[in-house]
């Protein structure tokens, strides 16, 4: 023991000697390497607000539906001390909001994080309700080092929860404290359908701590899963269902959702493609790479294996056109309707991906039965002559293309069919013009829409109302782009 | 007895104070039995010393006891997937496979015939595995070669751990009256630490009429015959003073004790021992 003490002493000693010598001879470094620290201050709420903005609680937008009238403290209800924050969860009818949620922001700069674990706080509940979501790292800017657990039971009796820091190493200056949401209980069903309950919830003690009793890091992006899929040059993916799981204190497994900056992506072959610290993937050459991920030194489960055969060939631009002689519905080469929707109705099993190959968005719709694209309000189509729709078939066996119009009639209102002003009717492209691994630029007149649906209208829909251009297969698999009306 | 629990209080005091002004040290004083008369320190890689250790084979049908008596889940071998020294560490690991009916193997060393001693102070420093069902333990039990049987024989437990308490451990001993469930034991809970991200060290020191149990340097535990009557109503007999034990470590999955593994156990788990040193005090 006194022989490491004395080791110690002389360690210090020329540290000391190194760190004179390099102020004295260093000036240059010495100026510019003054690395800026910022408060390690641990506690976030105790009695009251510890180093938060004046404004406390910030939560999230209104106009989503928040309620910002449930937020508040209660001096009659604390774990420790004599005051707690309290949560008055609104329920789904509530005209106030339908649920509660926002953030804590540090009143300074931000905080020094490193030296510790986990946040932890205590809370109960006045039923066992479940709260979506607790986390930090948030602030309302880049949330770049956010990270999010989801769905912590709480008891009637006060019980501690830990939101486990993925690597502390990352928060050298950290706004966002805290972060929670909560719906309403439902206790009929398990869907949102406005039945749910209101509940009250109290949080006290919160605050960063320094667990030596969290460990067994196990990441995972990809949700684990090994993919292979294959992609074009010039195309972006995200690495995406990022988690990590720590073992608690009590033995449970904890996992969180952290933001993709906790993680260090990298890609086997970067002639192939690239990831970036937002894990975005870029995808430069072709050949083959592996894309994995490792957190605080520890490799993730799962990865994506890219084949990427050569560049996407694009649909032909389609030509200018005079404004008053268009109405888009999803091209680069014109304005859209406003807030297109890829899949307004579809069936269980198509996969749909958009995806932004040199600035020129297309859609794909692997293995689809069904699927609607629709968009805000309705529009006229009867001045148009055509529908323009480019396809590429991407499977193989006998391939089956509907292209189906739905017309939501004078009261512009989904009222299905059955009752109700609404009609449609569909066009199916024969076959033998579909063709595997090539544009079809395919023009079909706006009168041609005479075919009943599965669904039950009757074809040759009205045309001053449409709300839905719909795609109907046999499970084949199209890349689709430029689907527009337009007049000759 | 008082002075002797007096000298080792005495010592964790002081212990503590040097612990506190020296920062983690993995060496304790708790204990003041120092002269050693046997260890391993596992420092021939890929090598297990028979002369110190052997292995118990099987899932314990051999020795008329299957699943060891406590419905435990493992096969144990001599594999070196499931024991073998690496590094300087003797590393048993529970491995999840089909093995000879058996769904998980792992190893169970122990030293009956080579090192056996009555009294002394028995310590090793060990990382222990994580996940339900893993049940890692360093024990002791008595010779049984005059054909005397459990639980006549004794057992001291001077550590256990079930996967699901990441930050506890307990000591136990059995005996006639207080034996399996009715063990007599005693659980210590890390201080803002666990049992798998780092070495510990878990030992007893033993002498007539006591059995002192310690982690690192903390002294947590005291049994003496007084305490088995009391706990026994007076049925239970000490068997701690009358014969030699031997060793035994091991990495158990599932089995009464700890439960079956579930969906979150993560496969395979490794206890890593670095040393188990025995000492006598040079008197008894």
């Amino acid at each position: 023991m006194k022989n490491i003490k004395h080791i110690n002493l002389k360690t210090i000693c020329s540290l000391i000697l190194v760190m004179i010598v390099l102020s004295g001879c260093d000036r240059d470094l010495s100026d510019e390497a003054v690395f800026a620290t910022f408060p390690n201050t641990a506690d976030i709420f105790t009695d009251s607000p510890i180093g938060l903005t004046d404004r406390f609680f910030i939560s999230f937008d209104p106009a989503l539906g928040a309620n910002t009238e449930a937020f508040g403290t209660d001096d009659d209800v604390a774990y420790e001390g004599n005051s707690s924050i309290r949560i008055d969860v609104p329920s789904s009818n509530d005209p106030n909001g339908s649920f509660v949620g926002g953030i804590f922001l540090d009143r300074g700069e931000g905080r020094d994080l490193t030296g510790y674990t986990a946040l932890s706080f205590w809370a109960r509940g006045s039923i066992t309700a479940t709260i979506g979501l607790v986390g930090f790292g948030t602030d309302f800017e880049e949330n770049k080092f956010l990270v999010e657990r989801s769905n912590i039971q709480l008891s009637t009796d006060w019980r501690k929860y830990i939101v486990p820091i993925p690597d502390p190493s990352k928060l050298i200056q950290e706004s966002g404290m805290f972060v929670f949401s909560a719906g309403g209980l439902d206790i009929i069903d398990s869907v949102p359908n406005g039945n749910e309950i209101g509940y009250t919830f109290w949080i006290d003690e919160l605050r960063f701590e320094n667990l030596g009793t969290i460990a067994q890091l196990r990441p995972a992006i990809f949700s684990g899963e090994d993919l292979i899929e294959q992609g074009f040059v010039g195309s972006t993916r995200l690495v995406t269902d990022l988690g990590a799981t720590f073992n608690a204190p009590t033995g449970e497994d904890i996992t969180v959702g952290p933001a993709p900056s906790y993680f260090d992506f990298s890609s086997s072959n970067t002639n192939v493609a690239f990831v970036n610290e937002l894990g975005l993937i870029q995808i430069v050459g072709e050949g083959t790479t592996t894309i994995t991920g490792q957190l605080n030194g520890v490799l993730a489960e799962g990865s994506l294996s890219l084949e990427v055969l050569g560049s996407f060939v694009g649909a032909e631009t389609p030509p200018e056109r005079d404004s008053s002689d268009v109405i888009s519905i999803f091209s680069d080469a014109y304005t859209n309707v406003n807030n297109l929707n890829f899949a307004a109705f579809n069936d269980q099993n198509v996969q749909i991906e958009t995806q932004n190959l040199n600035g020129d968005q297309i859609v794909t719709y692997d293995n689809l039965s069904f699927v609607g694209l629709g968009w805000d309000g309705t529009e006229d189509v009867s001045g148009m002559t055509h529908l323009h729709v480019d396809v590429q078939l991407s499977s193989s066996a006998n391939p089956a293309f509907t292209v189906q119009l739905i017309d939501f009639g004078p009261n512009n209102t989904d009222d299905g069919t059955q009752g109700g002003d609404d009609t449609g009717g569909g066009f199916t492209i024969p076959s033998s013009e579909l063709i595997e691994g090539a544009w079809v630029g395919i023009d079909i007149p706006i009168n041609a829409f005479t075919e009943a649906t599965a669904g039950g209208f009757a074809g040759s829909p009205n045309l001053n109302n449409i709300a839905r251009v719909a795609l109907v297969s046999n499970g084949s698999s199209f890349v689709i782009d430029n689907v527009y009306f337009y007049r000759e | 007895m008082n002075n002797n629990l007096n000298r080792i209080i005495g010592s964790l005091f002081i212990s503590c104070l040097f612990m506190m002004g020296c920062g983690t040290d993995d060496t304790q004083t708790v204990a003041t039995f120092n002269n050693l008369v046997a260890e391993d320190n596992f420092d021939v890689d890929g090598e297990i010393d028979t002369s110190f250790w052997n292995f118990d084979i099987g899932d314990g049908s051999e020795q008329g006891i299957p699943g060891w008596g406590n419905n435990e889940l493992q096969f144990y071998t001599d594999r070196s997937e499931n024991v073998t020294v690496e590094n300087g560490f003797l590393l048993i690991t529970a491995q999840e496979e089909d093995f000879n009916g058996a769904q998980y193997t792992s190893a169970r060393l122990q030293t009956k015939g080579k090192i056996q001693q009555r009294y002394g102070r028995f310590e090793a420093r060990i990382r222990l595995p994580f996940g339900q069902g893993m049940w890692p333990a360093f024990w002791l039990l008595g010779d049984d070669s005059d054909g005397s049987v459990s639980p006549q024989i004794g057992e001291i437990d001077i550590m256990e751990n079930t996967g699901d308490a990441p930050t506890e451990i307990f000591g136990t001993v059995h005996g006639p009256g207080y034996s399996g469930e009715n063990s007599i034991s005693k659980k210590y809970t890390l201080v803002n630490s666990r049992v798998d991200t780092g070495f510990h060290i878990y030992g007893i020191e033993w002498g007539p009429d006591y059995i002192n149990y310690y982690v690192d340097n903390v002294l947590y535990y005291q049994v003496t015959p007084e305490d088995v009557d009391e706990e026994t109503d007076g049925e239970g007999e000490w068997v701690f003073n009358d014969r030699q034990f031997y060793i035994i470590l091991n990495l158990a999955v599932g089995g009464n004790l700890p439960g079956s593994p579930n969906e979150e156990t993560v496969f395979p788990q490794t206890m890593v021992v670095d040393y188990v040193r025995v000492y006598t005090n040079g008197i008894n």
